[in-house]
């Protein structure tokens, strides 16, 4: 069997993290940049809806929204922003003449971006191909070699990847359908872009899994490279192990008091521990050929720098 | 039952709508269901409404499935839960596009104009991604079933936010997103010919031309003008469930659970809420891991006499990682208190597998409504 591994997708300018909510995406792409920035790569991970938390997950102060900062050597955040996005975009966009109103023309097509479904995702779509740029579009700026993308939940993070093709579609012609159709080329293109699923073993997270698989290939035409599993429970106690301690739970006198307590804490920590088994499987088995990696759960009281180290080592070594 | 009941549980039996809110993969469904359920062992009928696009509810309640469509839950499919039911749940999932046509056609004046809007090549391409019709949609079927006086008690489950306040703002921004004035004057379809030849002059709209596109720009025109004639409908019924949010019959509950992230945006949401000055009624942390006073090395020795030194060693490992969790829970826990002060709360253990989907809501509901 072909071993799954990360590494290679690294070698992509374009990495999406995406999944349902809670499940860790925030900590794997910020353990994806450190080990991408480790092997030489200059990568930024992009923030889209969250509400920029990266910067301290790293130590470092948080910034303004949509501006890069350098969080360790070779790597950096941004929070994207749809009103700095604009501004850039319309500055970017515009011929010369019309330069001079850029401050009413933001005005006008932020009630423009307000009132047609689908601008502001084509608007952040857009912000991470123009990261993505060898030749960045934004004065000052420098080109990375990889963007990560700590994608919004589920269902927002669809509409991130439709948007571009539905406008592509829909304006025919003109800038925005010039754009859209550029975005959702670099998109479907496999060299360039990957995307990687990230669940938990738990019910929810696993069918939600399933689900976005189904309607990215369904509506957008895309799919998965890889998943992370994260959060796999630790430990675990053999079948005769655990029936000697139920049995000793059983008998009368045997466990009192905290023993008796932590005895059964045991078992149900185990329960669970088969519980997210199964569904760990369930996850392999729907996922059919799509490789699945899995990561052992953090146990630490404040996830920060170490442990985002640690995960990013792991990433790095699993197969 | 009521001599232990809990202060989170006086707030859930005495309001009418309950409004679970927090972020994602907190076990928000699961709270929601079990509240409704909780309610229903009260006698009373209620209304379980979950927006959760993945359908999260059905599996949450062992069902195969759940619609738009009210469905009442037999009490013997419930038997599992162990709570004696004298009253009813009713579970629904909202589908918020077709929540939406609805709207649209309990809004639109006339047949015409319906069909315009629901023809319309934007509203039908993109309708699914209108920002906050989602939430929109929520508190549209919330109004409509608060109206209908067909039950009791009310239990929202509102879509995750994690910019927290997308929720509250919905009907805000729907109107602002229909009721984009200048874009429409200046769209209106009489004059669009001109302008977009550029002699009315205006230099923004000649930059909005410019990067938009002449066929986009005149599909958006006909989709607002479409759109218009729902406005006034749109605004009264914004109004209505902004002052149904804002009534003291509601009550938003607060669904978090120990962990860093969740923490923090269950923190953002409690500031944003005050910022809008509602009250929250009460706050759910799901998945709390305790871990036994006494320490490690008591423990392992008293495990040794009773169970052999390779066993009890087993179970110290598992203890050992149980108490590294209790610590974490314990600084969440302790954060979420420091920034939300006296609010009712409940903190339901982690029920760790093992457990079926109904025997889980059953323990849920009684640690919710039990707990002192």
């Amino acid at each position: 069997m072909e071993q799954p591994t990360i590494v290679p997708l690294l070698e992509r300018r374009l990495i999406f993290v995406l999944g349902k909510g809670g499940v860790g995406r925030t900590t794997i792409a910020a353990a994806l940049g450190l080990l991408a920035s480790r092997r030489g790569a200059r990568t930024v991970v992009a923030e889209v809806s969250a509400r920029g938390e990266l910067p301290e997950l790293f130590g470092v102060a948080a910034r303004t929204a949509g501006v890069e900062v350098e969080v360790a050597p070779g790597l950096w955040t941004i929070q994207v922003d749809v009103q700095r996005t604009l501004h850039e975009y319309l500055r970017v966009y515009l011929p010369l003449r019309m330069l001079a109103d850029v401050v009413g023309a933001t005005r006008l097509f932020g009630y423009l971006a307000a009132a047609t479904p689908g601008l502001r995702e084509l608007l952040n779509a857009g912000k991470v191909w123009e990261l993505a740029q060898t030749q960045r579009r934004v004065p000052g700026t420098r080109p990375y070699d990889l963007v990560i993308v700590d994608a919004p939940a589920s269902a927002h993070a669809l509409g991130l990847l439709t948007a571009p093709r539905s406008f592509a579609r829909t304006a025919q012609a003109g800038p925005i359908a010039r754009q859209g159709g550029q975005i959702d080329a670099m998109l479907h293109d496999a060299g360039a872009t990957a995307l990687i699923g990230v669940a938990r073993p738990a019910d929810a997270a696993v069918s939600e899994l399933l689900e976005l698989r189904d309607a990215l290939r369904e509506q957008a035409e895309l799919e998965l490279d890889l998943v992370a599993l994260n959060a796999t429970p630790p430990g675990g106690i053999d079948r005769a192990d655990a029936a000697a301690l139920e049995a000793a739970l059983r008998r009368n006198g045997v466990l009192h008091g905290q023993a008796r307590a932590a005895v059964e804490r045991a078992l149900t920590e185990d329960r669970g521990r088969r519980a997210a088994a199964e569904q760990a499987l369930r996850l392999e088995r729907g996922l059919g050929s799509v490789p699945l990696l899995e990561l052992p759960a953090i146990y630490a009281p404040i996830v920060g720098v170490a442990e985002i180290e640690t995960l990013a080592r792991q990433l790095a070594e699993a197969s | 039952m009521s001599a232990n009941r809990s202060a989170l549980a006086d707030v859930l039996v005495e309001r009418r709508i309950c409004v679970c809110v927090g972020a994602g993969g907190v076990g928000k469904t699961t709270t929601s269901a079990a509240i409704a359920l909780g309610l229903a062992a009260r006698g009373r009928r209620v209304a379980l409404v979950t927006i959760d696009p993945s359908r999260r509810l059905a599996g949450a309640l062992a069902l195969n499935e759940l619609s738009n469509e009210p469905l009442t839950l037999s009490r013997e499919h419930l038997a599992p839960t162990g709570l004696e039911l004298r009253g009813e749940v009713c579970a629904m999932v909202l589908d918020p596009k077709r929540t939406f046509d609805e709207l649209v056609w309990q809004l639109a004046p006339d047949a015409r104009t319906r069909e315009r809007v629901l023809g319309n090549r934007i509203y039908r391409e993109l309708s699914n991604a209108v920002g906050g019709s989602h939430e929109f949609s929520a508190v549209a079927k919330l109004y409509e079933l608060d109206r209908s006086n067909a039950y009791d008690a009310i239990v929202l489950d509102t879509p995750p936010s994690r910019n927290t306040l997308d929720f509250l703002r919905a009907p805000e921004r729907l109107i602002q997103f229909f009721d984009a004035r200048t874009l429409r004057v200046l769209l209106a379809p009489a004059g669009l010919g001109a302008r977009l030849a550029g002699r009315a002059g205006a230099p923004a709209l000649a930059v909005i031309r410019h990067l938009v596109g002449v066929d986009l720009l005149a599909e958006i025109a006909l989709f607002l003008s479409a759109i218009s004639g729902l406005l006034s409908g749109f605004r009264e019924r914004a109004s209505a469930v902004e002052a149904l949010l804002r009534d003291p019959a509601s009550a938003f509950i607060m669904v978090s659970s120990p962990e860093r992230e969740p923490v923090r945006e269950s923190i953002a949401f409690a500031d944003a809420l005050r910022e809008a000055q509602i009250p929250l009624g009460g706050l759910v942390v799901n998945r709390v891991h305790s871990a036994e006073a006494g320490t490690a090395d008591a423990i392992e020795t008293a495990l040794t006499e009773a169970v052999g030194e390779r066993l009890a060693h087993v179970v110290a490992a598992s203890e050992a990682r149980a108490r590294v969790l209790a610590e974490r829970d314990k600084v969440g826990i302790g954060g979420l208190d420091a920034a939300l002060g006296d609010v009712p709360h409940a903190r339901i253990p982690a029920f760790n597998g093992g457990l079926g989907e109904l025997e889980t809501l059953g323990a849920v509901a009684r640690s919710l409504f039990d707990q002192r």
